[in-house]
């Protein structure tokens, strides 16, 4: 896991400098009080005059404890402090994207393979092919126009109320809840179509082997066969997309929080971009990185967890 | 070995029904000044925001301008990233997998290596940071959309030469004294082109929604060049009072997406049965 962090950053790092232009440049081009001197000042201070390796090798340095630099903007903070705030919010929101992709689509995934041909599979796989087809941020967008606008149930964006601070404990959870429904829904679509998918011919598979035509010969009861023999095996390969779907989230989850307007990462890394703010590009790089990582990590545990074999071995 | 995939792919009538529909939309935007009702640049500000009606198909945006004629001509950026991103996307992977199928132990190691991190990567971060940087145009998004989304098809490729390695007729070929050169453009890529073209067509629709955010968010396609994303963005600004602004260039989006989708499938069914 080390090696590739270090291979990730190290790609980053590279395309991030190299492309042409500086962070300088903001301040110079859009501001003609900015001095050349005071120019000269800015990249001696970020550094930006050393050679690229010293650049890295020096904010590697600093990785090592943790210690993501200040950033670029004009309020200089810690760039950990910055991301420390928001990333509950981004990883909250995608932990229960990824909850409700996980009980839905994995029920939905069975029946459709249980009845396979039939209609209740072909309804799936219609509502599969276009749930892969839709474009996330206009789903947001028909959504808000129907929910927000049209009947006003939901809330347009952000997450929470103006009149929140006001609010008893229950009311205050009730209030996020109902902001999150829209964002949690929009980035749960488009997970939920593929995954659905890989269960249904996961378990068409499986439904073919022996020990499945073993379990029916004894007399266990259809559901018994389908959702304990069956359903267990089905979902080895299922674990590893866990691990793979991280990146399409956290990168779904600058869409969706520019859409909502909702503070995390996304929008940091939205902000930071815009800005040519590299200690914060990096960070948030490097941050998506490591969910991916733990993302992995996390299915190759489950992976153990549900079968013996690699528990064993 | 063609005649029986075609026969096979005209038997899938949803196979048929995308090919036409993407034809059409093909020569549509090719065509399309010779097409479109009105000028997709032209502002009219004596028809700002007009709904959906008979001399306007599908309304006007805050301009005055025909979405219609926008939207045809949007068509021209989204076919045009899925052609080229996906060109260089399957030209890196094809060669980098080729090389670590073909010569395997320290080749094979660093290009898989380089596989596992790209994979890592939260990539729509990578592309929004260098598109930015690079200034927002097509060709851009294009090439860097292409850079980030080779490692299915490295992976393919690799896979494939990786069983064709021992088989006889390869054997055979080396003991002839044919060159690496010979081997792997003679016998190993006309084996691979199935599952390449298979795999390059179902790529097509992730590089047409990459775009589309890409543009949504105001870092692809600058207006006033329509494409089907920026025009996406101004539904959103104008969501309270035009909902033909949203819906129309998304339906364009989902129908284009899901027409690539199901043409990928239909082309990998008819070139093997076996499956599904």
């Amino acid at each position: 896991m080390i090696p590739l962090l270090l291979g990730i950053t190290l790609i980053s790092f590279a395309v991030i400098h190299l492309t042409p232009g500086s962070p300088t440049d903001i301040y110079t081009q859009f501001n003609p009080k900015v001095s050349p001197e005071f120019r000269q000042r800015l990249i001696k201070l970020y550094s930006l005059d050393k050679p690229l390796y010293i650049q890295y090798w020096m904010w590697l340095k600093k990785l090592a404890h943790l210690d993501f630099g200040r950033s670029f903007a004009p309020d200089a903070r810690p760039v950990w402090d910055k991301i420390k705030e928001r990333l509950p919010i981004t990883v909250g929101i995608n932990v229960l994207a990824m909850f409700f992709i996980f009980i839905i689509a994995i029920p939905l995934g069975v029946m459709a393979a249980v009845r396979h041909n039939r209609f209740f599979d072909k309804i799936t796989t219609i509502f599969v092919f276009i749930g892969y087809a839709t474009p996330g941020f206009w789903l947001a967008l028909l959504l808000m126009m129907l929910f927000g606008i049209k009947l006003g149930w939901l809330p347009l964006s952000g997450l929470k109320s103006l009149n929140y601070e006001s609010m008893s404990i229950l009311e205050k959870f009730g209030d996020i809840a109902k902001h999150l429904i829209l964002p949690v829904f929009v980035s749960a679509f488009g997970g939920l179509a593929g995954l659905s998918r890989f269960v249904r011919s996961s378990m068409l598979e499986v439904i073919r082997q022996d020990y499945v035509l073993t379990a029916r010969a004894k007399g266990l009861p259809e559901r018994v066969v389908i959702y304990k023999h069956a359903l267990k095996n089905a979902l080895l390969p299922v674990v590893t997309i866990l691990g793979l779907s991280v990146p399409g989230l956290i990168g779904g989850s600058v869409i969706f929080e520019s859409i909502f307007a909702i503070p995390g990462m996304g929008q940091l890394f939205y902000l930071s971009v815009m800005s040519r703010d590299y200690p914060t590009i990096m960070g948030c790089l490097v941050i998506g990185a490591v969910l991916t990582l733990l993302g992995n990590l996390l299915a190759d545990i489950s992976y153990a967890l549900v079968d013996p074999r690699i528990r064993v071995g | 070995m063609w005649s029986r995939f075609l026969e096979r792919f005209l038997n899938n009538k949803l196979g048929v029904a995308a090919a036409i529909f993407l034809l059409i939309l093909f020569l549509a935007s090719w065509l399309a000044p010779w097409v479109v009702p009105y000028d997709p640049l032209a502002i009219n500000v004596k028809a700002v925001l007009l709904p959906p009606s008979f001399s306007h198909p599908l309304g006007t945006d805050t301009l005055g301008r025909d979405v219609l004629s926008r939207l045809i001509y949007g068509a021209r950026i989204s076919l045009l990233v899925g052609f080229v991103a996906v060109g260089i996307a399957t030209f890196i992977g094809t060669f980098l997998g080729a090389l670590a199928g073909y010569y395997g132990h320290f080749v094979d190691t660093i290009i898989m290596r380089l596989v596992d991190i790209m994979l890592c990567f939260p990539s729509f971060f990578l592309i929004l940071a260098v598109v930015t940087f690079l200034e927002p145009n097509i060709w851009n998004i294009m090439v860097v959309i292409g850079l980030t989304s080779w490692m299915g098809v490295a992976r393919l490729v690799r896979a494939e030469f990786l069983s064709l390695k021992e088989r006889e007729f390869v054997l055979a070929a080396r003991a002839l004294g044919a060159s690496d050169f010979h081997i792997i453009f003679h016998h190993f890529l006309p084996n691979a082109i199935a599952p390449i073209l298979v795999s390059a067509t179902l790529g097509i629709p992730g590089a047409i929604l990459t775009e589309a955010a890409l543009s949504f968010l105001g870092i692809g396609v600058q207006p006033p060049t329509p494409s089907w994303g920026n025009m996406l963005t101004l539904g959103k600004d104008n969501l309270e009072i035009a909902w033909w602004l949203s819906l129309f260039p998304g339906m364009a989006i989902l129908l284009t997406v899901l027409a690539y989708n199901l043409l990928g499938e239909a082309i990998r069914d008819a070139l093997d049965p076996r499956l599904d």
